[in-house]
This record gives C-alpha cells, structure tokens and sequence, in this order.
C-alpha cells in the first residue's frame, strides 16, 4: 500500500516544480502544451527502422531537462508504467521481423531496430509529458485549455478532480493503514469487505462535495472557475514556440547525428 | 489498459481523439440540459477524485493470490449517468496520463474511447439501465455490473488491440495479439465487476436515491415475495408439466438396482405392517405411479408433474415460513 504513498510524494512534488521560478516555467501553458503535443506526434511518426533520426529527437527533452533545471533520476519512476508495456508488445518484433538492415557495414535483424525504436519512442514521450507537468501548473494549464474553448464543466470538473484527488488519496492511505493494521499479512482487502470498506469512502465522498459545493455557493460559485495564471501570449512564448516548431521539423526531415557526425569524420 | 503514445501512429491517434471529442460534445450538451448543473459540477470533481484514489486499492481476490482493481467507468456512470460519467472519466484519464505517465497525451483519445467510451455508454446505456428498467434489487445490480464490466473491458481490449495494429506498431499478427489480450481482459473484467458490484451493492443498501435510474428511496425493486411465487410457479409448471412428457419408463437408478437383484422393480412386501402402509398409500395416493388411476397416458403423467410441482412448493414454502416464524422469535 506504499503505493499510495508515493502517489501522494509524486503528486507534491510535481505540484512544487511546476510552481518553481525558472525561466521555462514562465512560457504560456499554451505554448508548452502545444509544443509537447507537436514532439510527441513527430516522434511516433518515425519509421520503425528509423532509429537514428528518432535519436536526434532526443535534444528537446535535454535541452528542457537542462533550461528547467529537472532531475532525470526523479523522471525515472513515471518510466515503470510505460515501459513493460511498450517492452512487451516490442520483444516480438525480433523473433517476427527478419527483414536485414545495414547500418553502415553492420547488417542486423530489422526487428532489433523497430524494437529500439519502439522503447524510444515511448521514451521519449513520457520524458516530453513530465517536461510539461513539471513546467506547468495543471490549474494554469486548465485555465489555458478555457482560452481554447474548452468547454467550463470539463475544465471546472477536471480542476476539482485534480484538487480532490491528494485528500482522497490521504484519506485512502489512512484506509489501508488501519485495514493493514488489522490485519496484517494480507496482501490486499480481503472480499468480503469490498463493498464496505470503498462503500464507505464513496458515501463520505459523496457527503463532501456536496459541502464542498455549498461553500463554493457561498463564495459565489456560477459555474465557472476563475483561478490560474491568466497569461497573455507574449513575443517570448511565441518565439519560443517557433524556435521549437522549426527544430522538431528540421530534426523529423535530417538525420542529426549523422549531419553532425559528417563535420568530424 | 492505458494505451502509450509509442504504441499509435499519429493517424490513429488523431481519429480516435476525434470520435473521444465528438462524444465528449455530446456528454457537455447533455449534461447542460440537467437540472443543477452547478450542484453536478463538484460532485462530479470530487467522484473523480475518489475513481482515481480507490483504483490505488488492491483487493484480493479469493484463491488467487493476486489482487485486481476497481472499474472506474461503469462505477461512474451507475453514480452519476453516461454523460456526466464519462466527462468525469476524461478528467481522471488525463490527470493519469499528465502526472502519473499513465497513458500518453498522444494516445489519449484512444485511451478515452477505450476506457471511458465503452465503459460509461455501453455499460449504462447497454446494460445498467435495461436491467434496472423495473426496478433495482442486490441482484441485477451485481448481474449489471459484472456484465457491464466484462463486455467494456473485452471491447476495449479489442479496441487495443486493432488500434495498435492499424499503427502497424507491433510485428505481433492481429489475431495473436487478441489471443493475449481478450482472455487476460476477460478474467480482468469479471474481477472489476465484482468489486464495482460490491461497492454498488452497498450504496444500494445505504443510500439507494444515489443510484442512476432510480429514484425511489425505497427499495421497491427486489425481489417480492408474489414474484418470486409467481416465477417459481411458471417453472414449475414448465419443468414439471412440460419435461415430465419426456420422462423415461425406464426403471430409475435405484429401481434398476432392486430389479437386478429381485427381478422386479417394486420391492414384495411379506410383513404386514408393509402390506397395510401399501394399501393406504395406494388408496390415498392422488397420482400413482405419476399417472392418473389406472392410466398409462402422458397427459396423465404431465398432470402429475404440475400437481407434485405444486404440492412440493407450498410445503416448501409452508416449512420456510416455519423457520422464519421459529428464528424471529429466537432474535426477538
């Protein structure tokens, strides 16, 4: 049940780096959304040979890594989702694809390299997702998504779930606690308290939103939630965002280590 | 099931957030046209919040050893209705996604077609709300649930497992990869079902006016006792009635036994005290044999099996009214 307590952990400590004053962290959340979406796209859209173009791909997530001061070690455990699963469905890829691939003078098996590729590419889109997290408030983000039209009870109901979720969290982890306590040695709860023990935890949850939405009437709630950064798109974020665009083009069309390794050899 | 971003091609990501949009544009126009809506908003904030909290709760599952996890959609859309649900469960997918990496922002709207769609639409509209259409009882909402589950959570899965093939993503042939997928989803969905029916079962004792569908307070829709009477009548006289047409004249296991070692299917009684009980039973017995007096005909043999039916339900019932009338003075 630890489980939920480094939930908890990741949940503050995203929620303190996106609140840190570096400069990245001061881009539109537009511009960073944007941007993180367009990278992630380019990237799946390599070919499953294409393993040495995708490397070049790799500058954004290290420029970012570097401009916001992120450590890749507390990066690393978003990784264990992600990559059993893209290990998986890709360890097949070389039993099934026998197609030869030279590289240079080395000739391989072409399911080694769409392999490879594959755990790149999920990678690199899952370091590209914590670079937006970790450099955007998700209430700044939210307030982004209603600048696009996003429909109100979507983003309004999206900010309470994210409010919600580190009390409900606590009050799971204070659950389990008291169930382990009673009985220890049990690798989860036990069947016959199911219905009890989560029935529980809904009705009271069920009670709070309701206080919840009393006290938002009270404070003259209509609907709408007016909080967030409500930043203007200025010449940086939009010279930001074109800079990034032009490389992930330039990167997704050239070969960049191999245009940077041609200087040299 | 969280689909990652390196497992779609940015086509099929695209057409996937296009359908999740176009039913998110319909669960917003849905949702506005409900009565307090603003009451609604927070309740569907915070239900979020409790999907996402309780889905980090292991329950055991008997005799398994291993553990399984609640099924958010269809617990969503049993609390809150297919609209409201499944907006609720964008939120939870998409904080999943941006903060605990799972899912990915690319593969989002595959990940809410897969997860949410099927989960809140096809499990309420489908299953909850034509199981519940007369009523709610413990039953149908474990029936509707395990159902709901099983059936989302398999297409789903399917849905998995084309959209990653239409990406051309994996080497792995369509159908291998659907022989991996449904079988493992399949024992997956029966478990979410049951913890989502267990969960769902004790709202409905508690608080049962939370349920979608029902707005009585009371719990009018179990079983009563007329209709139980009534069910059991109607099977009664069909098994009784209709099968016993097609009931052997073979001798029976046990009349099989006694003709092997007597020669005869009816044991011959010396005693007295045997022959006098026999003459009774026979001058007594409505039915003899299970045919009426002196008959050999199937009519007769059918109306046997109505009247035995019957005979054995009242006394049935008779006997359990008995022990209930005997344990209620016991607690009291």
């Amino acid at each position: 049940m630890s489980e939920i307590k480094n939930a908890i952990h990741e949940f503050g400590q995203l929620e303190r780096l996106a609140r840190r004053d570096q400069w990245v962290n001061h881009i539109h959340p537009l511009v960073l959304l944007g941007l993180t979406i367009l990278y992630i796209a380019i990237v799946v859209s390599f070919g499953k040979y294409e393993l040495f173009g995708l490397i070049g791909m790799g500058l954004y997530p290290l420029a970012l890594f570097i401009l916001a001061d992120l450590k890749f070690g507390e990066c690393l455990r978003r990784l264990r989702l992600v990559l059993p699963l893209v290990v998986f469905i890709g360890l097949f890829n070389p039993l099934l694809d026998k197609t030869p691939v030279s590289i240079g003078s080395i000739v391989l098996r072409g399911g080694w390299i769409s392999m490879m590729t594959l755990i790149l590419k999920g990678f690199f889109s899952v370091l590209a997702s914590y670079i937006l997290v970790a450099t955007t408030p998700i209430v700044d983000l939210c307030r982004a998504l209603r600048k696009i039209h996003v429909p109100q009870i979507l983003v309004t109901q999206l900010l309470l779930t994210y409010r919600y979720i580190s009390v409900l969290l606590s009050e799971v982890s204070r659950i389990t606690q008291a169930y382990q306590l009673r009985a220890p040695g049990q690798k989860g709860v036990h069947f016959k308290l199911w219905g009890p023990l989560v029935g529980q935890l809904l009705l009271r949850s069920m009670d709070k939103a309701q206080i919840v939405y009393e006290s938002m009437l009270l404070r003259g709630f209509n609907g709408e939630f007016r909080e967030g950064r409500n930043a203007k798109l200025t010449l940086t974020d939009v010279l930001y965002g074109l800079f990034w665009t032009g490389a992930f083009v330039l990167l997704r069309r050239y070969v960049i280590i191999f245009l940077v390794g041609n200087l040299f050899v | 099931m969280h689909m990652a971003d390196a497992l779609v091609s940015p086509a099929v990501a695209g057409v996937m957030y296009a359908a999740s949009a176009a039913a998110a544009v319909v669960s917003v126009k849905k949702v506005r046209e409900e009565e307090e809506l603003t009451r609604k908003i927070p309740i569907m904030g915070v239900m979020g919040a409790f999907v996402f909290a309780t889905q980090m709760i292991n329950f055991t599952i008997p005799g398994t050893g291993s553990s399984g996890h609640l099924c958010g959609g269809m617990l969503l859309s049993a609390l809150l209705g297919p609209y409201a649900g499944f907006l609720t469960m964008i939120s939870v997918l998409l904080i999943q996604c941006l903060l605990f990496a799972d899912g990915g922002l690319l593969a989002l709207g595959c990940n809410i077609w897969n997860m949410a769609f099927y989960g809140c639409f096809i499990g309420t509209l489908v299953f909850w709300l034509p199981i519940m259409k007369k009523g709610f009882s413990r039953g149908k909402i474990i029936l509707a649930s395990i159902l709901g589950c099983v059936i989302t959570l398999q297409l789903g899965a399917l849905s998995v497992s084309l959209e990653t093939a239409i990406s051309g993503i994996s080497e792995l042939p369509l159908s291998a990869f659907l022989g991996v997928m449904q079988p493992i989803h399949l024992a997956i969905g029966f478990v979410e079902g049951l913890i989502t029916a267990a969960v769902l079962a004790f709202v409905y004792e508690a608080r049962p006016e939370l349920l979608y569908g029902n707005s009585e307070t009371k719990k009018e829709g179990r079983f009563s006792l007329k209709s139980t009477a009534i069910i059991l009548a109607v099977c009664a006289v069909l098994i009784g009635g209709g099968l016993s047409l097609a009931a052997s004249e073979y001798p029976d296991g046990l009349e099989w036994s006694i003709e092997k070692i007597t020669g005869s299917t009816e044991l011959e009684s010396e005693r007295n005290v045997y022959e006098s009980a026999e003459s009774v039973q026979e001058t007594t017995s409505l039915l003899p044999d299970y045919a009426f007096k002196d008959s050999e005909s199937a009519a007769g043999t059918s109306f046997s099996g109505i009247v035995g039916g019957a005979v054995v339900a009242v006394i049935a019932a008779g006997v359990c009214f008995i022990i209930r009338k005997s344990s209620k003075k016991k607690t009291a």
